[in-house]
């Protein structure tokens, strides 16, 4: 086992070091660049220009920025903010509980409806609620957040007023963050309606970005589930005389998960992806809008920082589910 | 999906939404974090919403709704006859904001003000570089040309300030009521540089404005109390708060479920929405603004003013205003600067559409391919310049000439644009700053903005003296003939095609009174009241 997790931990180096030059030159690849985006429609004189790539030390050459820049981030230093000026690391920290909650409750929202939708869909495979399914699941998984974000506003908070329309948690509350989750925050200071007006500014944006990883989960348990269905094992269960529900449930649920929850870990890139477009719609202030609002402003710092910061987490949770993988699977741990 | 909408009823079945905010405060949903609070550092109209116009005040201000320039801080001013020498007198007895974390032991007096400009160009001063925050730029007071300006500010006593200028300009006294000119505490600086806090500065502001700073969730939610020693008298609300929402869909969603009072920039495609619901109200102004397109004068056949003017007229541009900026709608421009503005000569009109005289003069001229240029950007005095470069290009395929559509993303397209030897037509724009007509004639077409922002590379002597001589001249009536005149010598000339004034918007709760559309395009919250 510890040489499996050393192995792993080995693997990630290289891949770390691909990212840091990928940040670093994703962001310098784009046209334009943070000085001429501060300056606005007013421009800089080209001798103004020259002085503040100067003072921002863009002069260098280039392998050099880079250099500075993995020494930097290897000592833990990732860099003050061009435009807020505040060091990276600190609104990374005071950002990321907010994109956690969203996420951990897209997830949630995901396992628990798309889990026994697939099992169901495959238990009834063929029947209309198969078919209908994985049609609608097709749907969601091609839905574009955007046009599905403002939709859901639209319709339940403009028209029918169920829910706030964006935004964290009602104005009239003022809760300071002890673990940055509102929700948990709320109940920590006791206070029910802070909980609820939580909760309730939860519900649009977690159905928006649970989407893709609902139709992802519904539409992988269904074909694992099918292929398990077809085990010999299965059949000796149920010519044993078990219980149908029983059969499913313990005997072919269990092995069904192993290709899940793999799945589940690799939703969570896609919920950091989607969390950049569900943060800006719901105006949710986590680190999602924070990047879309850097790249606009051509902050290379809190780009390349905030990209390598992503990519450790990725990569961390990557590691977990490996990890988990090998316990469920004793198979693994042997090869 | 029939579980998901089961799902989401159940969790609303859970939860009992929050009631409204209070009676007294006022939310306003912005559209864009600040990038911090102090005004000096900062250039985004958003950063500006959220400090120097609700915190801060100034030695002059704009008249609320206008551009004229009125008391501020200094009840009065005088100007030497020589244009070089201004003494403002403070009011006397105004209080600096007193807040959980900063408590006044004086009231402002001339050291503020010298601290004020000091810290922004003097590098002895600690608060200009690295000590206080990285990479500190001061764009504004660079980019006004302050540096070049400025001889030196003096406090001659407690009360009165002397800025001594090095040579004549007129427009200082609007560059004085700017953002950035917004007047701090030097005491609060002196403090937070004792206690070795000096990053606080931009992060907890003290100032003299109307409201007072309280507390700011990143990225989140910014809130404000009335500041209850303002020198003007107590705000009417209680509280401020600004909801920071980017998508301009679900600002006017909050705006119409009354999660928010206030909400600018709606999309033009919500305005008809706007305009029928009963609870709110849309407001509108010709924006301080300007889209145009700018011909290198100096390539041929472009040098020539008559070819220049044939492909203006080549331009239907009623039919492009309206397929641009459909029901937001758009005031044609007759000059480069709006009506809004003073100095705005009523008798100058731009070319008329007249294909048939064009196509002849252009025919004349040998005018056969010119380059076009657009952006990806929406700008607010041009939402689409893909779509105004397609609309151009057709008008002009009908009188003979064939234009090339050149594209590049926004920060590189300005810096390939303003090179002297860019050739063709180049569609741009400028919002003003200050109110004053120099922030548009000398800023976009003098000649020593060549290389920088004259995207024409246009120098004309009878233009350029003009614009110079109001720079210098300090009485407002002549002032305003010089502009009038200048107006005339561009329109003779046409270094541009002047194509339009947008329409700027915001979204008001009907129960919302005293707020106005501000010409500068910031967002005042002072006087401003709300009915329960």
């Amino acid at each position: 086992m510890l040489r499996y997790l050393l192995n792993k931990i080995v693997l990630v180096l290289p891949t770390l070091i691909g990212i840091t030059i990928c940040a670093f030159a994703f962001v310098r690849l784009l046209p334009g660049d943070p000085i001429l985006a501060m300056a606005g429609e007013h421009g800089v004189s080209p001798a103004r220009y020259e002085e503040l790539k100067e003072q921002f030390g863009y002069n260098l050459p280039i392998w050099q920025q880079y250099a500075h820049y993995v020494r930097d981030a290897a000592t833990g230093n990732f860099g003050v903010s061009i435009s807020s000026k505040r060091p990276v690391i600190e609104d990374f920290m005071t950002l990321f509980p907010a994109t956690i909650e969203l996420s951990v409750f897209a997830m949630i929202f995901a396992m628990l409806l798309g889990i026994p939708a697939g099992i169901f869909a495959a238990v009834k495979r063929g029947s209309w609620f198969d078919q209908g399914l994985m049609g609608t699941a097709l749907v969601g998984y091609s839905m574009p957040i955007f046009w599905w974000g403002l939709l859901l506003i639209i319709f339940f908070s403009g028209y029918l007023g169920w829910t706030p329309v964006s935004g964290r948690i009602g104005l009239q509350f003022f809760i300071k963050p002890i673990t940055g989750f509102l929700t948990l925050d709320s109940l920590l200071y006791g206070k029910w309606d802070a909980f609820r007006s939580a909760l309730s500014h939860l519900v649009l944006p977690t159905i928006v970005l649970g989407t893709i990883p609902l139709a992802v989960i519904a539409r992988q348990t269904r074909s694992a589930m099918l292929e398990v269905l077809g085990e010999d094992y299965v059949r000796t269960a149920r010519a044993k005389g078990l219980s149908s529900s029983r059969v499913i449930g313990v005997h072919a649920l269990r092995n069904a998960l192993i290709p899940v929850v793999t799945t589940i870990g690799l939703q969570v890139s896609t919920l950091l992806a989607g969390a950049i477009l569900t943060e800006t719609i719901f105006a949710w202030p986590g680190i999602g809008k924070w990047m879309v609002d850097s790249i606009s402003k051509r902050d290379y710092v809190v780009v390349q920082s905030g990209l390598l910061l992503i990519a450790l987490i990725v990569m961390a949770v990557n590691l977990i589910v490996d990890v988990l993988y090998a316990v469920i699977n004793p198979r693994i741990r042997a090869a | 999906m029939k579980k998901k909408l089961t799902f989401a009823a159940a969790l609303l079945a859970a939860s009992v939404l929050g009631g409204v905010a209070n009676a007294k405060t006022l939310v306003y949903c912005s559209e864009a974090s600040p990038a911090n609070f102090d005004p000096g550092t900062t250039t985004g109209g958003n950063d500006f919403d959220a400090s120097s116009r609700t915190v801060y005040s100034r030695l002059v201000e704009f008249k609320h709704g206008g551009t004229e320039i009125e008391p501020g801080l200094a009840d009065k001013w005088e100007i030497s006859d020589d244009g070089l020498v201004y003494t403002f007198h403070l009011h006397p007895g105004v209080k600096f904001q007193t807040t959980d974390f900063f408590k006044p032991t004086r009231d402002l007096n001339a050291d503020d003000v010298v601290f004020s400009f000091d810290r922004q160009f003097n590098k002895e001063n600690p608060w200009n570089g690295e000590k206080y925050l990285p990479n500190l730029t001061w764009d504004y007071y660079t980019g006004m040309d302050m540096p070049k300006y400025v001889a030196k500010w003096e406090k001659v006593d407690d009360l009165t300030v002397k800025l001594t200028l090095t040579e004549p300009n007129a427009p200082m006294l609007a560059n004085l009521g700017m953002d950035f000119a917004s007047i701090v505490s030097k005491e609060y600086a002196d403090q937070l540089e004792k206690e070795g806090k000096m990053a606080d500065f931009s992060t907890k502001p003290i100032g003299t404005g109307p409201f007072q700073f309280v507390d700011y969730q990143l990225d989140s939610v910014i809130r404000y109390a009335a500041n209850p020693d303002y020198f003007k008298g107590k705000e009417k609300i209680d509280d401020l708060v600004f909801a920071i929402t980017p998508d301009a869909t679900a600002r006017i969603q909050k705006v119409l479920a009354g999660e928010c009072d206030i909400a600018p920039y709606p999309n033009p495609a919500d305005i008809g929405t706007i305009k029928a619901n009963a609870d709110v109200t849309l407001m509108d102004q010709a924006g301080l603004n300007i889209g145009y397109m700018s011909y290198n004068t100096t390539i041929p056949p472009l040098d020539k003013p008559e070819v220049r003017h044939a492909l203006n007229q080549a331009i239907d541009r009623a039919s492009l205003i309206k397929s641009l900026f459909q029901d937001a709608g758009a005031t044609p421009a007759e000059n480069l600067i709006p009506p809004t503005m003073w100095s705005w000569n009523k008798d100058v009109k731009s070319d008329a559409y007249d294909p048939e005289a064009a196509k002849k003069v252009l025919a004349d001229a040998g005018l056969k391919e010119i380059q076009l240029w657009a952006s990806d950007r929406v700008r607010p005095y041009n939402p689409n310049f893909q779509r105004a470069a397609e609309l151009i290009q057709a008008d002009w395929a009908k009188v003979g000439v064939k234009a090339e559509i050149v594209s590049y993303e926004w920060t590189k397209y300005r810096e390939e644009g303003k090179k002297k030897e860019r050739p063709g037509a180049f569609q741009i724009g400028w919002t003003g700053d200050n109110g004053d007509p120099d922030n548009f004639f000398a800023t976009l077409f003098a000649c020593s903005a060549i290389g920088v922002s004259n995207y024409s590379s246009w120098c004309d002597k009878d233009f350029e003296d003009l614009i110079q001589k109001a720079k210098k001249t300090s009485d407002q009536a002549e002032r305003t003939k010089l502009y009038e005149q200048a107006q005339v010598v561009f329109a003779k000339q046409a270094p541009a095609f002047l194509m339009a004034h947008s329409q700027v918007y915001a979204v008001v709760r009907k129960n919302v009174s005293g707020y106005m559309m501000d010409p500068l395009g910031i967002h005042r919250f002072d006087g401003v009241d709300k009915a329960e």
